[in-house]
């Protein structure tokens, strides 16, 4: 980004042009507070007193001012920032915005994020690019659960900086005891975070008091204005410790005789002839071209956009790290993380999400979940999922290993975010923390006689059948049918049956969406091995989950997983209701029953899908077999 | 721009000839020097832009080498939409929001790259960098892709798309500074000259054409004006300046206390204008 670095506004609001040759800083900092503590107004007030609100927008908040406002005849300043129609109707900020304003000294990017407990997910975003954190509080209310966990977000997401505003001082007749009290308490609580340095200051947002200038309502406090914090905190976030780091997003390749490596770099220094790595491949080369956007460079630092072309005809591809020979990054496949729930859908232990780093892409899997954190307490809590807000300590592993630092080092490349791969939602944001060594001690062992071996040896191709439908739907029936005909064919089968196998190798497991989703893995993982033994494999499982039984698709082969929908709808289900099941679900006696009170996601294009209100079992059958053949 | 071009099937630039189309167009050929931007552009014509966008366009794509792609909503025109006897909100939904769309899904391109940035308009500043459009082209904006760092989430499924926004944390002032460092060639109906203006609701409008309709006794009278922002010329108002180059405007802009989108009627026809259009699915 150029910095505009010609004008100046005095914080009285006259302006002043000054010298184009200063270079003014820039500081990103969130603005973050409960419900009604005053947010808006405080950044109108930051906004307007700096003289950064154009006259006819100002005007346009004063004529809203008189439909939505809060203020009487006056501009009500929070209806400038509340952007969207639904804040000015219900009074609160939904989304993150980003407001320029600048001063003598620096520039600024106010992020205001929303207080209310349903969008703190938008704070996460916010604090991602923010270098302090302007933490208000209403002085009649104090501390909140939400400036706890606010506080925390900011200490985790690497944010150093806090000013703590307490406003409404005018509304306490500006009550020197009661700020005293506020400040005491959050600096206690801080103690506890990763804050460098934790300012308070008393104001009022309404009347303007020590935000950007001292009007004398608040004679006892002599410290510094709000907007002289803003100005003078360092701002600048050391990632240089680790070395130079360029994640690579492109492979620049015009004519045959030019292959460069196209990124921004994420931090440190390099210079032409400087000795890198390629992660995660470990191949080391030297630097020969700095290519920037116009000429040839001799060296680029952090932020920069450059392409690099190495001395060696070495594999790099998307995904990639360059980084400093000396001090490379850590490679795994397997390590700990922080991880905040982004999405309504709660996290489930074992599912499959797309984890998307700096510029690597992997599969990822939580494979453990450590535990959650209270946010008021700061206590490790037991928990089997995570919620929409909640923030846990898990244990990842990724299906290859992806070059990264640890968060705490650097925020660009300890960072990562986790896809839903059905709704491709981003579900959750995550800071690494260190590598496991598990990958490092097991190692998988190769055998001489292999799946193809031992399918030859019994004449057959091995393949999984798998019947997916709601309880009643008739999947047991068919598949003991399907047996009985394959068994008279000459195959060499195996039916794995869902009840069955919670009374041996699920006996642990219950109903609720982790235990099914752990269920349905160890069903995939056995019939993998089965396939593995040249069996063919009947799977029998309500299993209700697309990404579940998209898994076990992909543990194998391509060819080798049927799908088949054993499809009837739930009032016949009920109807039939073999087991009793139903009736006792209704009546309260049985939670977390499939179609009841827990979801089917019905398949979206099996291989083959039975109406079991109109084909009778021995019908169905006979047809899976034709499908068998068919597809072989 | 390089995420988008590695992480989409079939990308374009939207082009629409103004200062951040030109700045876009710039970074675009820096972003894969030495080899070329893996994008046509898309230029949505209304048919009523300013002659010399037009010509400046072509100039402009021809000369650094782009695939230009020019559509125009042939059905709109047929049916004689126009910015003097239809309303502003009806003009543009036909001849900008509709066209966009068409052209969108005519191509099957998955990802657009516009010049818009949070600074310009409240309903704006919302607005992710990569922001996720429904296979209807619908924006809601209760139900953004959160976006963390610098990692951007490029997975749609068929049918859906992407609008990116690469200058989004860009001021009008930093789009300028610009302009003036790496001399990027601009529209002269940026710079200040004696055009013939007429005064309709406030705005200072170019008469551009002998299509504009004068009322009685109407005279377009020569005015010393510029542009801060360019779009169809009926609907787009000058304003009163003499500066004639960059640093001008760049002083210009420092003593300014009028914001950039004030001359667009468009921005002020509804209230929550520009979120409305947004949700039907405007850049």
């Amino acid at each position: 980004m150029p910095a505009a670095d010609h004008v100046s506004v005095k914080s009285n609001g006259t302006k002043e042009l000054s010298s184009p040759q200063t270079k003014k800083e820039l500081l990103r900092f969130i603005i973050c507070g409960s419900v009604d503590d005053g947010k808006s107004t405080l950044l109108g007030r930051l906004l307007c007193d700096s003289g950064t609100v154009p006259e006819d927008q100002f005007e346009e908040a004063g004529t809203a001012s008189r439909v939505h406002g809060t203020q009487g005849d006056d501009v009500d300043l929070a209806l400038l920032v509340d952007g969207l129609q639904a804040e000015r109707e219900q009074g609160i900020t939904i989304d993150v915005a980003w407001r320029h304003f600048e001063t003598n000294r620096r520039r600024f990017i106010a992020i205001d994020t929303p207080g209310h407990e349903q969008y703190t997910r938008n704070m996460v975003v916010g604090a991602t690019a923010a270098d302090l954190a302007l933490i208000l509080v209403d002085v009649r209310k104090g501390i909140l659960t939400q400036t706890r966990r606010h506080s925390h977000i900011a200490s985790l997401m690497g944010i150093r900086h806090v000013i703590l505003a307490v406003n409404k001082m005018d509304l306490v007749g500006h009550n020197a005891a009661m700020f005293q009290t506020i400040s005491d308490d959050y600096k206690s609580f801080a103690s506890e975070l990763k804050f460098q340095d934790v300012a308070a200051v008393p104001i009022s947002a309404l009347t303007g008091e020590n935000v950007c200038s001292v009007c004398g309502g608040i004679p006892w406090y002599d410290g510094p204005t709000v907007l002289e914090l803003l100005e003078t905190t360092e701002s600048h976030r050391d990632n240089a410790a680790c070395g130079f780091r360029l994640p690579v997003q492109w492979i620049n390749r015009p004519n045959p005789d030019f292959r460069g490596f196209s990124g921004t770099v994420a931090s440190g220094s390099i210079k032409r002839g400087m000795p890198v790595v390629v992660c995660p491949s470990g191949h080391t080369s030297c630097v020969r071209r700095i290519v920037g956007p116009s000429s040839d460079l001799e060296n680029a630092v952090a932020g920069q956009s450059v392409t690099l072309v190495l001395g060696d005809e070495i594999d790099v591809s998307r995904g990639d790290m360059i980084a400093a020979a000396g001090s490379p990054p850590n490679t795994t496949d397997h390590f700990a993380a922080h991880l905040i729930w982004l999405d309504t859908q709660p996290m489930l232990p074992e599912r499959q999400y797309l984890a998307r780093f700096a510029s690597a892409c992997a599969i990822a899997r939580i494979s453990d979940l450590t535990h959650r954190i209270d946010v008021n307490s700061l206590n490790q809590l037991a928990a089997k999922t995570l919620e929409m807000n909640e923030i846990g300590y898990c244990k990842i592993s990724l299906d290859r290993r992806v070059p990264f630092d640890p968060y705490i080092e650097n925020r660009q490349t300890g960072s990562f975010v986790l896809i839903d791969r059905f709704t491709n939602a981003t579900v959750g944001a995550g800071l690494i923390g260190f590598a496991l060594r598990r990958g490092g001690n097991v190692i998988w062992q190769e055998m001489k006689v292999d799946k193809s071996l031992r399918a030859a040896a019994i004449g057959q191709k091995p393949c999984v059948i798998w019947l997916t439908g709601l309880s009643g739907a008739g999947k047991s029936t068919i598949a003991d049918l399907l047996e009985q005909k394959l068994h008279a064919l000459g195959m060499h089968t195996y039916l794995l049956d869902g009840d069955n196998l919670r009374h041996g190798l699920n006996r642990d497991l219950g109903f609720t969406d982790p235990d099914r989703v752990e269920n349905i893995r160890r069903v995939a993982e056995v019939a993998k091995l089965m396939i593995d033994a040249g069996l063919i494999v009947i799977v029998s499982f309500i299993s209700p989950f697309r990404s579940e039984r998209q898994f076990a698709r992909s543990l194998l082969e391509d060819g080798e997983f049927l799908e088949i929908f054993i499809d009837a709808p739930l009032s016949v289900c009920e109807e039939r209701d073999p087991k009793g099941l139903y009736a006792k679900a209704r009546s309260g006696k049985l939670l977390n029953f499939t179609g009841i009170d827990s979801s089917y996601e019905r398949p979206e294009c099996p291989e083959l899908h039975i109406d079991t209100t109109k084909l009778p079992a021995d019908e169905a059958a006979d047809a899976i077999v034709r499908t068998l053949k068919t597809l072989r | 721009m390089r995420e988008v071009a590695a992480g989409f099937q079939k990308p374009v630039m939207l082009y629409s000839v103004g200062k951040d189309s030109a700045v876009m167009l710039h970074l675009a050929l820096k972003a894969f020097a030495p080899g070329k931007p893996p994008f046509p552009l898309l230029h949505i014509d209304t048919t009523w832009k300013f002659r010399e966008m037009i010509r400046f366009r072509d100039e402009i794509a021809e000369r650094k080498g782009f695939q230009l792609i020019v559509h125009v909503n042939r059905d709109g025109l047929e049916r004689g939409i126009n910015p003097f006897s239809h309303d502003s909100v009806a003009y543009t939904k036909v001849m900008k929001t509709e066209a966009l769309k068409q052209a969108l899904s005519n191509h099957g391109f998955d990802a657009a790259l516009g010049g818009a940035r949070r600074d310009e308009e409240k309903s704006r500043a919302k607005e992710r960098v990569f922001s996720f459009r429904s296979s209807e082209q619908r924006w809601d904006p209760r139900n953004q892709r959160p976006e963390l760092w610098n990692i951007y989430n490029t997975q749609i499924a068929p049918g859906e798309n992407v609008r990116v926004f690469p200058l989004s944390n860009w001021t009008e002032l930093d789009v300028w500074n610009y302009i003036d460092r790496e001399g990027i060639p601009l529209a002269s109906l940026y710079f200040a000259a004696m055009r013939p203006v007429v005064k309709r609701a406030g705005l200072h409008v170019v008469v551009d054409d002998d299509r504009f309709p004068l009322e009685p006794g109407e005279t377009p009278k020569e005015m010393m004006v510029r542009f801060r922002t360019l779009g169809c010329y009926p609907l787009t108002g000058a304003i009163v300046s003499d500066a004639a180059t960059v640093p001008e405007i760049i002083m210009e802009l420092q003593r300014s206390r009028i914001s950039e989108r004030q001359g667009r009627a468009i921005d002020k026809d509804q209230a929550g204008s520009m979120e409305k259009k947004k949700q039907e699915g405007y850049f």
